[in-house]
């Protein structure tokens, strides 16, 4: 067998993986376009894709604020889950009786719907932390979950061979465990960044409804109150054009952390 | 002195008596196993699947505690002082590092800083061939050259003892000769006490100065040849002697196995 991927292939493959979704995405805005003009829809019923992307551009200065708001909400989010998922996953891994405590509230947590914890959290936190909050519960589970499963996953040949070379707990945590474990905590991270994004929104609803916010969400329900629905489907652009960037971005991220070794990251020749 | 005795060679490095090792599950792996490893020797545990050579190995190396009998080191101790290699029969590297990494382990988990010991880590590689691949990742390394790193890992601590638990088994026939000859080479350069667990009859007699035939079930010592032959190389492979002490450990081990068969019938 030769390492060699096969150049032409390769290609081939790129192109459609990136040529397809285009024109699926093109023939769906023609079909919209076309329904509107045949139609001829008022904006408030259905706006244009041109109107949509008009109003992106003459509301830039209100969306964009939002945008970072949100932006922000769902980072410090997913940066939160992170830590809390990989430092509870490590807890739980260093001692049954924390798991064994705690596992079940963080899946109670997990199965209780977002939307309905967010107005209680709204009342009992300032709406910046409730919001915060709000993502962190949905995104940390993954992280726990996906990190929990990596590190039990180990090989059992190499935990006997640092068992051999009298590793301490730390080392067998530092340079067996974490590493092994290291695919599935980035598959969590994967999931989390868009599930910090829901959070996020979900509470900004929430919060929104409550008369404060200034996120893409709360311009979603502010837009819909005041019948200026192409502004909906630009924040909703928006929005849904942040999720895939979050996407890329992890995805990236995990294939620049496993590309030398990891059997997802290797090309392979059928 | 029983210190001066206990490093001379031919004296046991390492003995078992009356071991005994049985499972949560009922399984008795080994019942009444004794042997006696002598320093410097080359010792094959030869056996079919589930003869409990593994789980000897395992008692020797520490993984895996007797339930029944001593295991007594050099000296009279009952726990072991020096450095041992163990060879899986996998080559149980990590994926995420490069072979340096990789054979780098055993040091940095007594740690040593990487610095320090990068010239042992070179050495450890060059003795099984492997000076140009330190920082190869496994995935890119064949079944054989893994087995090296394997290998080298064990080494790099140099220990006076290695274990290797079917190291060869996954291989193909060619690279397992070649694998073979080079394990002669290192042992007969770095004078190590070497324990080989196999269920191949003739890679036993190739490598081993002795091969313990265990029985097929709560595995005990049927008996023990000594294959007393100088040379092992392509000559002696293709030799009648060879052919002989082929024919002599296939025997036993049949008799072992029919022994089991008559008893439990």
């Amino acid at each position: 067998m030769s390492e060699q991927p096969r150049p032409t292939h390769d290609l081939r493959a790129q192109v459609l993986r990136v040529v397809l979704p285009l024109l699926v995405l093109a023939t769906g805005v023609f079909a919209w376009d076309v329904v509107v003009r045949a139609g001829d829809l008022p904006p408030y019923i259905l706006p244009g894709p041109g109107l949509v992307l008009a109003t992106l551009i003459s509301d830039w200065p209100v969306l964009s604020s939002s945008l970072l708001v949100t932006l922000e909400t769902t980072f410090d989010g997913l940066v939160l889950a992170f830590v809390g998922g990989v430092a509870l996953a490590m807890l739980f891994n260093l001692s049954r009786l924390i798991e064994l405590s705690l596992y079940p509230y963080a899946v109670i947590l997990q199965v209780t719907p977002v939307v309905a914890i967010a107005p209680l959290l709204l009342i009992y936190l300032p709406q910046q932390a409730a919001v915060l909050a709000c993502a962190w519960i949905v995104a940390f589970f993954p992280v726990l979950a996906n990190t929990t499963l990596g590190l039990n996953s180990v090989d059992r040949n190499l935990a006997d061979l640092f068992r051999l070379y009298g590793a301490s707990r730390m080392q067998l945590l530092w340079y067996l465990k974490i590493p092994a474990a290291l695919p599935n905590m980035l598959a969590g991270l994967r999931i989390a960044g868009g599930l910090s994004l829901i959070g996020a929104v979900v509470a900004e609803i929430a919060a929104g409804s409550a008369g404060a916010g200034s996120g893409l969400a709360f311009r979603i329900a502010e837009s819909g109150y005041r019948l200026n629905i192409p502004r909906m489907f630009a924040a909703l652009l928006l929005l849904s054009i942040t999720g895939i960037v979050i996407f890329a971005l992890l995805s990236a991220l995990s294939h620049f952390m496993l590309r030398r070794w990891h059997e997802s990251e290797v090309t392979r020749e059928s | 002195m029983t210190m001066q005795d206990s490093s001379a060679p031919g004296s046991p490095v390492v003995s078992l008596h009356g071991v005994g090792k049985s499972f949560a599950t009922g399984t008795v792996a080994l019942e009444g196993f004794d042997l006696d490893i002598r320093r410097g020797e080359f010792i094959s545990l030869l056996g079919p699947s589930g003869c409990g050579k593994s789980t000897a190995l395992r008692i020797i190396a520490g993984l895996s505690e007797p339930t029944r009998g001593t295991v007594t080191w050099a000296g009279g101790k009952t726990h072991r002082e020096q450095a041992i290699g163990f060879v899986f029969q996998e080559p149980t590297l990590m994926p995420w590092g490069t072979v340096f990494d990789n054979v780098f382990l055993p040091l940095r988990l007594s740690g040593r800083p990487r610095a320090a010991a990068a010239a042992r880590v070179k050495e450890s590689l060059s003795q099984v061939d492997l000076a140009d691949f330190a920082q190869a990742y496994p995935r890119e390394l064949s079944g054989g050259m893994k087995m090296r790193v394997s290998i080298a890992r064990a080494l790099v601590t140099d220990p006076s003892l290695l274990l290797m638990d079917e190291p060869f088994a996954a291989l193909d026939e060619i690279t397992r000769f070649k694998l073979n000859d080079d394990l002669i080479a290192l042992w007969r350069a770095l004078g190590k006490t070497v324990v080989f667990v196999t269920h191949s009859v003739f890679e036993s007699v190739y490598l081993s100065q002795r091969v313990v035939i265990m029985t097929a079930r709560r595995g005990r010592v049927a008996s023990t040849l000594a294959v007393d032959a100088p040379n092992r190389d392509a000559h002696f492979r293709t030799s009648a002697e060879y052919a002989g002490f082929c024919r002599l450990a296939s025997n036993a081990l049949a008799r072992a196995m029919d022994a089991r068969a008559g008893a439990a019938a």
